[in-house]
């Protein structure tokens, strides 16, 4: 239910009684969506939709963070090894 | 589909569940909040992946699967009313009331129908003006943006043949209730990604510090669980309990404040009855009275006859996580997703859908 896919946005557009509308394309699919509470979304921009409504922004710097972080405790992982004072990894095995 | 696939490569899972071992020194339990995640965990068999040490448990973050049997009485008694169009999203037609479910309804003649966003039931409203449409809605914080919207547009619309039956729930109050439970086990928390890109981190800090558990706001592909149970392990093991996100591409500490203010202008917080977790203080949202037109429950009679859950279904000790689904003896025999028993068994978000679609095989095989 809490199901929200990014989408680029193609173009915006006013809906009814001014509603902030766009085109949004998914993969091959395009979706006529609600860009209500995403004002500073512009065209190029991608956004999280659930259920029609845009609910946020992608952010293009934060998007790498989850391969930063797998680096940082890789590193970590690593220095605790050099010295001895790992988990299971640095021992024997059971 | 870019910023999707991405968070689906083997090799930094690979890498990802290889960090984890070596930070892993003892047992922990994470419970993560929501059936997204439970169904990507099941599917992608990250729970057997993971190092020994690590427990994940399945959290109530179902919607379908926690809205109460009244409540599914209700839409069922409205969708049976003479000139009512019952709108809903595909999800909730199977979910079993006391005697019946959507589905049958529609089969006796009431007219229900699937709709993609509470927009197009608004459209269906104006294309429809001498029927009343109400749209059961269903859903956790991240679906009330697009339920308030609705009614802000059929406001401005000036339509009086539009409804919503509210059944939506909110994260932060269930997970107090769970950690007050003295069954619970759960030593850290995956919240819920989309729920916190509404609502930001802020509602957060006050359950972790209580409860000193640390709470990691966590996406739905496989490398970002695995993130996201990198950082709660990396607390547990450094004896912290703090609120991070592993899911920065979306998710903002301050969340989406228009969506919030729509939110506010909209909905009250009210109690909320939770199908097998019982009544929850301020863990739902209500229509406010300003809105009391858009109101389902306040327009139609509610005939308060007694809500019947199945005596077979053990749904509430799955949604706190205490029993798994292939405990329960009603588990793909008495209990199909054709032929449910409870909600998490019909719901693509629902635990025991995700064991029945994932985990039949290996567990044929197995036996």
């Amino acid at each position: 239910m809490c199901l929200a896919i990014p989408g680029e946005i193609l173009e915006i557009h006013a809906g009814d009684h001014g509603l902030r509308m766009g085109t949004v394309r998914f993969g091959g699919a395009e979706r006529e969506v609600c860009l209500e509470y995403v004002p500073e979304a512009a065209v190029g921009a991608y956004v999280i939709v659930h259920v029609g409504v845009a609910i946020g922004t992608v952010s293009e710097e934060e998007a790498r963070e989850v391969f930063g972080y797998l680096e940082q405790i890789q590193a970590l992982a690593d220095r605790e090894d050099a010295t001895g004072a790992g988990g299971p990894a640095a021992g024997p095995p059971a | 589909m870019k910023y999707l696939e991405e968070y689906r490569d083997g090799a930094a899972a690979q890498a990802y569940l290889a960090a984890i071992r070596a930070l892993v020194t003892r047992p922990w339990t994470l419970m993560e909040v929501c059936g997204g995640q439970t169904h990507s965990i099941v599917r992608y068999g990250l729970d057997e992946l993971l190092p020994p040490e690590i427990t994940l448990i399945h959290g109530p973050g179902c919607p379908v699967c926690v809205t109460p049997v009244h409540l599914i009485d209700r839409a069922l008694a409205i969708a049976m009313t003479p000139g009512v169009i019952l709108t809903s999203f595909g999800d909730m037609l199977r979910v079993p009331g006391s005697a019946s479910d959507l589905l049958r309804a529609r089969a006796a003649g009431a007219d229900v129908r699937i709709v993609y966003s509470p927009l197009d039931a608004v459209a269906l409203a104006e294309a429809e003006p001498a029927k009343q449409v109400v749209f059961f809605a269903v859903g956790f914080e991240t679906t009330a943006p697009a339920n308030a919207m609705a009614v802000l547009l059929a406001g401005r619309k000036g339509l009086t043949n539009f409804s919503l039956l509210v059944a939506h729930v909110r994260v932060p109050p269930a997970l107090e209730a769970l950690l007050a439970s003295p069954l619970c086990r759960v030593q850290a928390f995956l919240a819920a990604g989309h729920v916190c890109t509404v609502m930001g981190t802020g509602e957060y800090h006050a359950v972790a510090a209580k409860h000193r558990v640390p709470i990691v706001v966590t996406g739905f592909e496989p490398v970002d669980i695995l993130h996201g149970v990198a950082m709660a392990v990396r607390q547990l093991e450094e004896g912290r309990h703090e609120v991070e996100i592993a899911y920065g591409r979306s998710v903002r500490p301050e969340g989406n404040v228009p969506a919030q203010r729509a939110i506010a202008e909209v909905f009250e917080i009210v109690p909320r009855t939770w199908r097998g977790l019982g009544e929850i203080p301020a863990s739902g949202f209500g229509v406010r009275p300003a809105f009391a037109a858009f109101d389902a429950d306040r327009r139609f009679p509610d005939s308060g006859a007694p809500a019947l859950e199945s005596p077979a279904c053990i749904a509430g000790l799955v949604l706190q996580g205490i029993k798994k689904p292939r405990e329960c003896g009603a588990f793909g025999d008495a209990c199909t997703p054709e032929h449910p028993l409870g909600a998490p068994m019909v719901s693509s978000e629902g635990a025991c859908a995700a064991y029945y679609l994932y985990r039949r095989r290996a567990a044929a095989a197995a036996g």
